[in-house]
């Protein structure tokens, strides 16, 4: 069989099962975010932390619930990563230094996963199973959450409550994160992938050299860093490593569980505000983004100019032989059109414009479909700005779903459609203005332009992959990186829960043939037309230089 | 506007039929020379500062300037006067919205001459007056006002009757009658009064009359910006941040690239990057609207109103007047058995030549345009005896001397003409009654006609069927409301089944019958309760609480002071269907602003295409190909983007001014059609007109 032809066969299949999810999925989280129902070990949880789970909050003390949660969980990780050497299941590697370790922390609590430092050489299993997966968890039921509160301030009315943190992240992680994770660590283990609790092997290559490769428990984990859009690798290759990405059956799997939660979402909101067809409307922008960009950057990776692609049949370097051209373009969109950022090849060796692509993605806000939650609220956002622009242009003040875009609300959209481009534009420039940080460049040029580029888009956008070729484990990266994922995490976290309390208060209006409806192709066209034109084009001027410069010379 | 008088629409074009488009003053392209004096004046910063986006304009050139005088070159002061001139433009937009208004206010200040009041001062009790200055007068002062004498001041006329001349603030020079009591007793200050004597009760402070407070607002002076500005505003600031801070960032990448630019070429891609296009015209967007519904007579106290009639959900329109023509008429006649409907149209005519109410009226008209009868005067008949409608007979006729005996007809009635006809021996058969209940079922009123000749007993001819007459179009006009998704209720003093016929008639989604102020407050507060916003129209005292509840309340001038007070429009023509026009002026407003900034944020894909392979292509040669309008060099691609970026926002302030064309529609081809003309149009428009400035730049020497 072909490589095309698989690399179409595979995109049919992914397509498919996502479709087949997308109902059952995003109804069953629908359900669980509105059902009055508790579950006995729920209710003993509440009981622990102290929670009325039948009580409503209004969003300021949502918020502060993310964030007091969010704070709690980065100093815990943090004193565990510090202290890891005093406790069990260490595997005796070193002490790691405080900066990396605050990056790091920050780092898996922000859904991000950006890793300065190579997985099997500086985390123990304690350390990834207590700290890391359990962030791979609850990091990616926070951004669940905070999209639910923003639904329900489309949903509700004249209210100042939109909903319970500490039981929405109970929810979502006992009853969807949990069981999914069983059901396909299991069939990741089934495909090849390791779960054990050994030291290192050791292992004599081809050229004679000795590897030592940790064994551990990677597939429990490999299942939540790609469900929950994590990304953060139990080995330093991530998901081009044989052990947690052996074959092309599990790379298609690991492919499906990024994008499923995300693309599922939009039915949930479908669910909720009581129409499925503006559920469609979302995830048919989404497909579009990611069908778009995954065909382009596959079509980029196979095109060949130089002599060795042309010997090689394509952009082969840094990319496996066992994913081959068409399943790694596939998986370089989908993790970075998610946030998720795991890898199955060395974006740093993609062509030009492939490369270009995979920070365009990110760049785009990561809302096609976006990271668990962080994608659906990236994306009703930038729903929001669309239709205060074009609502105007039939003759009514704006209003989606029935709520009105008022100063308020426009107050709040647009400081988040300012937050990430401002963090990633002002990261990049002072990177470049000090001299010091740019000599941590592997690469000259545009190029070397683009590996930090990349480095602070991935952050601020929390996607965690990276470009390579950049040192970044130094003080400068690791703390000015770290502080673009805290602000390119919360800061939009707060603008969506203040949109979503303004949401609630509203009485709404009835939905006329007056009304702008936005449900239909021509609002999924104008919705991606903002998209490009008010968020994609700001940064042209920096992609000018670094991809766009390198692939038309 | 360009003719500085209130010139009331005709009233054939304010109640045309469907299709029909919301028109507007025209630009006079002399205002744009006149306003520019003002347009450089508000060059001043704290001025500026209210508008952001233009604000960063004027900041950029001012860096300009300094960098082109301690670098000079043709390139550094094309950029710099240009961007001078983008800011100027600006202005210009605003000045000349802005002109229009106070061309209207100098006439409105014309009729504020200083007026000599007669202040009673113990009135009721005494007559004493003194002569006080119309400026001084307070509020609860009552002053006497005779024919030929100027009102004073606003208020509400507590004695006496008189005609008063109000073109000078309708521009309708038929007087109108005041009189104490009732819904016409309100005066303005600066009319005339042409007739008898009145005692005005002044109902306004001084220095806040009506006319006061008409100059502010065409004038401009009281404007605030609307909530809708406001959102609006935010988003461009933000879209501003956005830019600044990707070109302010974009020199330490540039520096790495080897190619560092310039502050000229800097300040350029920010001025061409951020939404200028829509900032400069959005203040003046907002003020022509205001000002088109000044053009057809209405005031609005303030902008928030205007934006809310584009977003009206409801409409509650008065029957008479608005969905009728407010007189019964005669819609056919219909015969007794044995009677021909020639003989009773004749017998109809004859007995409606002494009837001057407009039923009456209408008899006649009827007889002449439906049978062919010629209407006969009252003199060519001799012999005749005209026997004069009046409210206690409530019947008309006439009797004729002929050759066989007195011949009478009487019209009227349905009980008055039946008992006449007892009283003459006749007897209403069973066929004519069942024909005057069944117009009286379907909503009409019956009128009976009978004759008698000579000795013969009297007999019944027939019944006319008398029918509100709706207004000519309504149906096509409520159709197109629906389409737009507005409701109309209709409000009527008359029965559940008369209302009926004529909601049915009308076409109109629901009706309010048997209305009292009460009901038709209740039923405003349902409507918002479900989120909907409602627009009406009163005149009464009794009006006001619901005018006052309503989002859009439109006051009759001809109305009390109360009703003016509570609602937020005034219509000085008091034409109730003008509500329908409101809300098209409203939504018309709205889609310009969203069109023009649709518009502007389109343009950024050609400017960028233009820009930044000029600032890069040297360094990095691949990116000529980004060059795809073939621009002639960085120079002169760069002038003609900010030249494009500058000349636009004058091509657009007729469009500012007009509103963009708006047809009634549903929303989805709405969107469709604007979609089409100013986002699509917007990507489209900037490539052609930057790549023809090229053409013509790239021959100015120092810019090839």
């Amino acid at each position: 069989m072909g490589s095309t032809l698989a690399g179409w066969l595979q995109a049919i299949a992914l397509v498919g099962a996502l479709a087949l999810c997308y109902r059952p999925l995003g109804d069953y989280i629908a359900k669980l975010l509105t059902s009055a129902k508790h579950l006995r070990v729920e209710r003993g949880i509440y009981k622990v932390i102290g929670v009325d789970g039948d009580a409503d909050q209004r969003w300021p003390v949502y918020l502060r619930s993310v964030l007091a949660f969010s704070a709690v969980s980065v100093l815990f990780l943090y004193a565990l990563i510090r202290l890891q050497t005093f406790l069990l299941l260490n595997l005796g590697v070193p002490q790691m230094e405080g900066h990396q370790a605050w990056n790091t922390a920050i780092s898996f609590v922000t859904n991000t996963n950006w890793q300065s430092y190579s997985g099997e050489s500086a985390m123990g299993h304690l350390v990834q199973m207590m700290g890391l997966a359990v962030q791979n968890f609850v990091s990616a039921a926070v951004g669940i959450a905070v999209v639910a509160a923003l639904i329900r301030g489309f949903t509700r009315n004249r209210t100042d409550r939109v909903g319970n943190f500490w039981v929405d992240l109970t929810r979502i992680s006992l009853r969807l994160l949990l069981p999914l994770s069983i059901i396909f660590a299991l069939v990741l283990a089934a495909t090849g992938v390791v779960q054990n609790f050994h030291g290192f092997t050791e292992v004599t290559s081809l050229t004679n050299e000795v590897q030592k490769i940790p064994g551990g428990p990677v597939a429990s984990q490999e299942v939540i860093k790609l469900l929950g859009t994590n990304g953060g690798g139990f080995y330093n290759a991530n998901s081009a490593h044989p052990f947690e990405n052996p074959t092309g059956f599990s790379n298609l799997i690991e492919i499906f569980l990024l994008l499923v939660i995300a693309f599922a979402l939009p039915r949930t909101f479908g669910r909720m505000v009581g129409d499925n067809r503006q559920g469609y409307a979302i995830v048919a922008v989404m497909g579009l983004f990611w069908i778009a960009s995954a065909a382009l950057l596959t079509f980029a990776e196979s095109q060949h100019h130089g002599t060795a692609l042309q010997a090689a049949g394509a952009a082969m370097e840094g990319k496996e032989q066992r994913f081959g051209i068409a399943a790694s373009g596939l998986f370089a969109a989908s993790t970075t059109l998610t946030s998720t950022g795991a890898v199955n090849s060395f974006h740093d060796s993609f062509t030009p414009f492939g490369g270009g692509l995979t920070i365009f993605n990110m760049m785009l806000g990561e809302i096609a479909p976006g990271g668990t939650g962080s994608g659906l609220y990236g994306m009703l956002v930038l729903a929001i700005v669309a239709v205060f622009v074009a609502g105007l242009m039939v003759g009514r003040t704006p209003e989606y779903l029935g709520k009105k875009l008022g100063g308020r609300e426009m107050k709040f959209a647009s400081l988040y459609i300012l937050t990430t481009p401002t963090i990633v534009l002002v990261g990049t420039g002072v990177a470049m203005a000090l001299p010091g940080e740019r000599a941590g460049m592997l690469n000259s040029g545009a190029h070397g332009f683009s590996e930090v580029l990349y480095a602070f888009t991935s952050a601020a956008n929390n996607n965690g992959s990276a470009f390579g070729g950049i040192t970044v484990n130094t003080d400068w990266y690791d703390t000015a990186l770290g502080l673009a994922m805290v602000f390119g995490r919360f800061l939009p976290i707060v603008f969506v829960m203040a949109l979503a309390g303004s949401l609630a208060q509203q009485q709404p209006v009835p939905a006329t043939p007056g009304t702008l409806p936005t449900h239909k192709p021509l609002f999924v066209g104008l919705l991606s037309g903002v998209i490009l034109i008010v968020v994609g084009l700001t940064y042209f001027p920096a992609l000018a230089l670094g991809p766009i410069a390198e692939g038309l010379s | 506007m360009s003719t500085p008088t209130l010139t009331p629409v005709p009233a054939d074009k304010a109640e045309s039929a469907a299709p029909h488009r919301v028109s507007s003053g025209l630009l006079d392209p002399k205002l744009l020379l006149t306003s520019l004096p003002d347009a450089v004046k508000k060059l001043d910063p704290r001025v500026m500062v209210k508008n952001p986006v233009m604000f960063v304009v004027e900041v950029g050139s001012v860096v300009t300037t300094v960098s082109a005088m301690a670098n000079p070159s043709v390139f550094a002061w094309s950029i710099t006067v240009w961007l001078w001139l983008t800011t100027i433009f600006a202005n210009l937009a605003e000045a000349v919205a802005e002109g229009r208004g106070k061309a209207q206010a100098d006439t409105l200040r014309k009729t504020k001459t200083e007026s000599v009041a007669r202040r009673l001062t113990n009135w009721p009790a005494t007559q004493d007056e003194e002569e006080v200055p119309g400026t001084a007068l307070k509020l609860g002062d009552h002053v006497v006002v005779e024919a030929g004498q100027v009102i004073p001041g606003d208020g509400d006329v507590v004695e006496g009757v008189a005609s008063v001349d109000e073109s000078a603030i309708t521009g309708e020079s038929a007087p109108v009658i005041r009189e104490s009591g009732g819904d016409r007793s309100a005066v303005t200050g600066g009319t005339k009064v042409l007739s008898d004597r009145i005692v005005v009760k002044i109902a306004s402070e001084p220095g806040k009359s009506f006319i006061d407070r008409m100059i502010a607002l065409v004038e401009g002076a009281a404007r605030q910006k609307t909530p809708n500005e406001i959102a609006l505003n935010i988003l461009l600031a933000s879209l501003t941040i956005v830019f600044l801070v990707a070109v302010v960032t974009l020199q330490p990448m540039a520096t790495f690239a080897g190619a560092p630019q310039s502050m000229i070429v800097l300040v350029a891609l920010i001025v061409a990057l951020i939404p200028t296009t829509i900032g400069a015209l959005l203040s003046a967007i907002g003020i022509a609207g205001m000002d088109r519904l000044v053009q057809r007579n209405v005031l609005a106290m303030s902008g928030r109103a205007v934006e809310a009639a584009g977003d009206v959900n409801t409409l509650l329109l008065d029957k008479t007047g608005t969905i009728t023509l407010g007189n019964r008429q005669a819609a056919e006649f219909l015969p007794a058995p044995g009677v021909s409907t020639d003989e009773l149209a004749s017998a109809a005519q004859l007995s409606s030549l002494a009837d001057e109410t407009p039923e009456g009226r209408s008899i006649v008209v009827l007889a002449k345009t439906e049978y062919g009868l010629r209407a006969r005067a009252q003199g060519e008949l001799t012999h005749a005896t005209w026997v004069p409608f009046t409210a206690q007979t409530r019947m008309s006729g006439v009797d004729l001397d002929e050759a066989e005996g007195v011949h009478q007809v009487r019209k009227g009635a349905a009980g008055a003409v039946s008992n006449w006809v007892s009283e003459n021996g006749g007897s209403v058969g069973g066929e004519v009654a069942a024909l005057v209940d069944g117009i009286s079922a379907a909503g009409g009123t019956p009128l009976v006609v009978a004759a008698k000749v000579g000795a013969e007993p009297a007999r019944v001819l027939g019944v006319i069927h008398l029918k509100d007459v709706v207004k000519e179009g309504m149906r096509e006009r409520f159709d197109e409301l629906r389409r737009m998704g507005i409701k109309t209720i209709m409000i009527t003093g008359d029965n559940p089944l008369t209302a009926k016929a004529i909601a049915e008639e009308a076409g109109v989604d629901d009706f309010l019958a048997e209305a009292t102020p009460e009901d038709k407050m209740a039923l405003i507060k349902k409507e918002q309760e479900g989120g909907k916003l409602v627009a009406m129209t009163g005149d009464g005292t009794n009006d006001a609480p619901a005018l006052a509840q309503a989002d859009v309340g439109v006051a009759m001038n001809t109305g009390t002071m109360a009703a003016k007070e509570a609602g937020n429009m005034v219509d000085l023509d008091s034409n109730p269907t003008k509500l329908i026009e409101i809300v098209e002026i409203g939504k018309q407003l709205l889609i310009t602003r969203g069109a023009l900034t649709t518009f502007s944020i389109s343009n950024d894909v050609a400017k960028y295409f233009a820009i930044i392979p000029a600032m890069f292509a040297g360094v990095y040669p691949g990116l000529k190909h980004l060059n795809i309008m073939g621009l002639h060099s960085p120079q002169s691609a760069i002038t003609s983007a900010i030249i494009f970026n500058a000349l636009v926002i004058v091509g657009l302030i007729p469009l500012a001014l007009r509103g963009v064309r708006y047809r009634p529609a549903d929303a989805s081809s709405l969107l469709t059609r604007n979609i089409g003309i100013y986002g699509i149009g917007g990507l489209i428009v900037p490539f052609v007109g930057i790549k023809l400035i090229d053409l013509v730049v790239q021959f100015i020497p120092g810019l090839s």
